[in-house]
């Protein structure tokens, strides 16, 4: 007896977008990149396209971060300076684009000036010619203070700026609308939030193609099933038509992954969890990889190593 | 949840004296108006304004007229398959044909059409003898034109089964009979046939037309509605619709549900 394939027709689409611009777009990238456009669930080819490769930013901080010494080793000195960090990540690690985040600009830490901040996204944007993201500190006033001289100061980048949240998004939202950028809108896990917030930041005035949706993540084993039925309703709605919920996703797999204390608790400290080096590398690729089958397009990890096993995983998943 | 907007339809004094006078004013008015409401497509129905012989004419100017403001796809209502295909002829979006009783004769005419033209079809589950007074009956007639569509190679989704509601002060038994047969149609085929009602008529002539419309909507996409031609200025009505999609888990939920269920 012959088998039919049962396959789903979906209705409509995730939206396109694309980060960066090119001297002759008005900012001074040497290449663009376009996320979302598929028209099926993450992969399947024989249901519909998925029209652009999921791409990997690699994680860049202003100042030395806490990281784990498996990851900080690998990065090597350039850790200390976010323009050569950056150019170490396309040059070496092959990221698609970079990943900046301004936790210098803390009040409760360096507590850095927009101007300072500002000079830092410039130094990185003359590093690398890759599209940039920008992310502030945990700080939300502070946020809306450096993310707009940062705005002003890359206008016509076409920069991915973060991050609006429903009860902080207008401040940003006007920055990326009057300066030509693309902007994060984060929600708490929360679908209808994450809907809502959209509607919010569209309202203002910002055309839905110039949105990335970040869900929140959980790293493996802290909550990912839960991230995963969460990102799977919003590609679903994106399919059948809601615009509201079809921007492309960015998941910050590196910053939840590396919380896990799996990837960094040493073997000494827990002998049955095996070799760090190891562990370290897969926690973080395995989550990236389980968001990858949900429809993350864009994301940010920390471990070179894991980028590396990740890429190899898309270049398997895309058959080219 | 689809709304199929009514104003346009000769009844109405302010469309009937248009059409008389060729004047567009009224019906273009009532189209942007009806879209801003919140309609997916127009109905557009000459009525009695035109006399027989120029309603080939008048449908092909009433849909000319309309695609002038509003680029919302048509449902074009008549008894007349000749004025109805003048209207498709000059349709920009596939339109909907609006009606065909489960009778042979018609059926040939109606569903060749449909194909040619990329249209859809509002079946009525009524023969030359009228409507029948239960739900098993209409479901006969609804599996007649279901086998039609397959016959022609009508998509089930293109067919919309209308099953037909009657005003509730003077036969209010029908009522329920069509809550059941929108349950059974919706299980004729899978893919399932779509299903539509003449929402107001439930009202006719009852002092709470409004309050009934809602109510019965709200049952009948409960069971299984899928379009109705109806008020899309009572925004109630309208809220009704869109809230239903939300209560059915159509449609995912967000503070401002109401005002997205709108945009176009």
């Amino acid at each position: 007896m012959s088998v039919t394939l049962v396959k789903e027709k979906y209705s409509s689409k995730v939206g396109e977008v694309v980060l960066g611009a090119t001297a002759e777009q008005g900012g001074t990238r040497t290449s663009t990149i376009t996320v979302g456009g598929d028209s099926a669930l993450p992969f399947l080819q024989f249901e519909g396209e998925t029209k652009n490769r999921p791409v990997i930013a690699m994680e860049v901080t202003d100042i030395v971060p806490t990281w784990s010494d498996t990851i900080k080793n690998q990065i090597g000195d350039v850790i200390s300076d976010p323009a050569a960090w950056a150019k170490k990540c396309v040059d070496d690690f092959g990221a698609d684009l970079v990943y900046l985040k301004l936790i210098g600009a803390a009040p409760d830490g360096e507590n850095r000036s927009a101007e300072d901040c500002a000079r830092i996204v410039k130094d990185v944007l003359a590093a690398v010619g890759v599209p940039l993201i920008v992310e502030g500190c945990d700080d939300s006033e502070k946020n809306n203070e450096i993310m707009a001289v940062i705005a002003e100061a890359a206008t016509g980048e076409n920069l991915l700026i973060g991050i609006a949240e429903q009860d902080n998004y207008k401040s940003i939202a006007a920055a990326a609308m009057v300066h030509k950028h693309t902007l994060i809108a984060r929600s708490p896990l929360d679908i209808n939030i994450c809907k809502q917030l959209n509607i919010l930041i569209h309202e203002m005035g910002l055309p839905l193609n110039k949105i990335i949706i970040d869900p929140t993540v959980a790293g493996l084993g802290f909550g990912i099933e839960y991230v995963y039925s969460i990102m799977e309703r919003a590609r679903l709605g994106a399919l059948a038509n809601d615009k509201m919920l079809s921007m492309p996703i960015i998941c910050t797999v590196g910053h939840e992954a590396n919380r896990c204390k799996e990837a960094y608790a040493s073997e000494e400290e827990f002998p049955g969890w095996g070799d760090l080096e190891d562990r370290s590398v897969l926690w973080e690729a395995v989550t990236a990889s389980g968001v990858l089958q949900v429809g993350a397009s864009i994301l940010v990890m920390r471990n070179p190593a894991a980028v590396s096993v990740v890429k190899k995983n898309i270049s398997d998943m895309i058959g080219k | 949840m689809l709304i199929f907007g009514e104003r346009i339809n000769g009844m109405f004094t302010d469309i009937g004296d248009a059409l008389r006078n060729k004047d567009p004013k009224p019906i273009q008015y009532w189209a942007v108006k009806q879209q801003e409401g919140g309609a997916h497509y127009l109905d557009v129905n000459s009525g009695p304004a035109i006399p027989t012989h120029e309603r080939v004419e008048a449908y092909e100017w009433m849909v000319n007229v309309i695609q002038e403001v509003s680029e919302l796809p048509l449902v074009l209502d008549s008894t007349n398959y000749d004025a109805i295909e003048a209207g498709l002829k000059v349709c920009k979006r596939p339109a909907i044909i609006n009606s065909c009783p489960a009778e042979q004769v018609k059926i040939e005419r109606v569903f060749p059409m449909a194909i040619q033209y990329n249209a859809g079809i509002i079946g009525l589950t009524m023969d030359k003898k009228g409507i029948p007074k239960d739900a098993e009956n209409r479901v006969a007639f609804a599996m007649e034109l279901v086998a039609a569509a397959d016959e022609y190679g009508v998509p089930m989704e293109d067919l919309f089964i209308d099953p037909l509601i009657l005003p509730v002060n003077v036969a209010q038994e029908h009522a329920p009979e069509v809550l059941e047969s929108l349950r059974q149609v919706k299980m004729l085929a899978n893919p399932a046939p779509r299903t539509v009602l003449g929402l107001s008529n439930v009202s006719q002539k009852s002092p709470d037309r409004n309050l009934i419309n809602r109510t019965y909507m709200a049952m009948a996409i409960a069971s299984g509605l899928d379009a109705a031609i109806m008020d899309a200025n009572d925004d109630d009505l309208v809220d009704v619709a869109a809230t239903c999609q939300i209560l059915l888990n159509r449609s995912i939920y967000a503070d401002s549900y109401l005002k997205v269920f709108r945009a176009r």
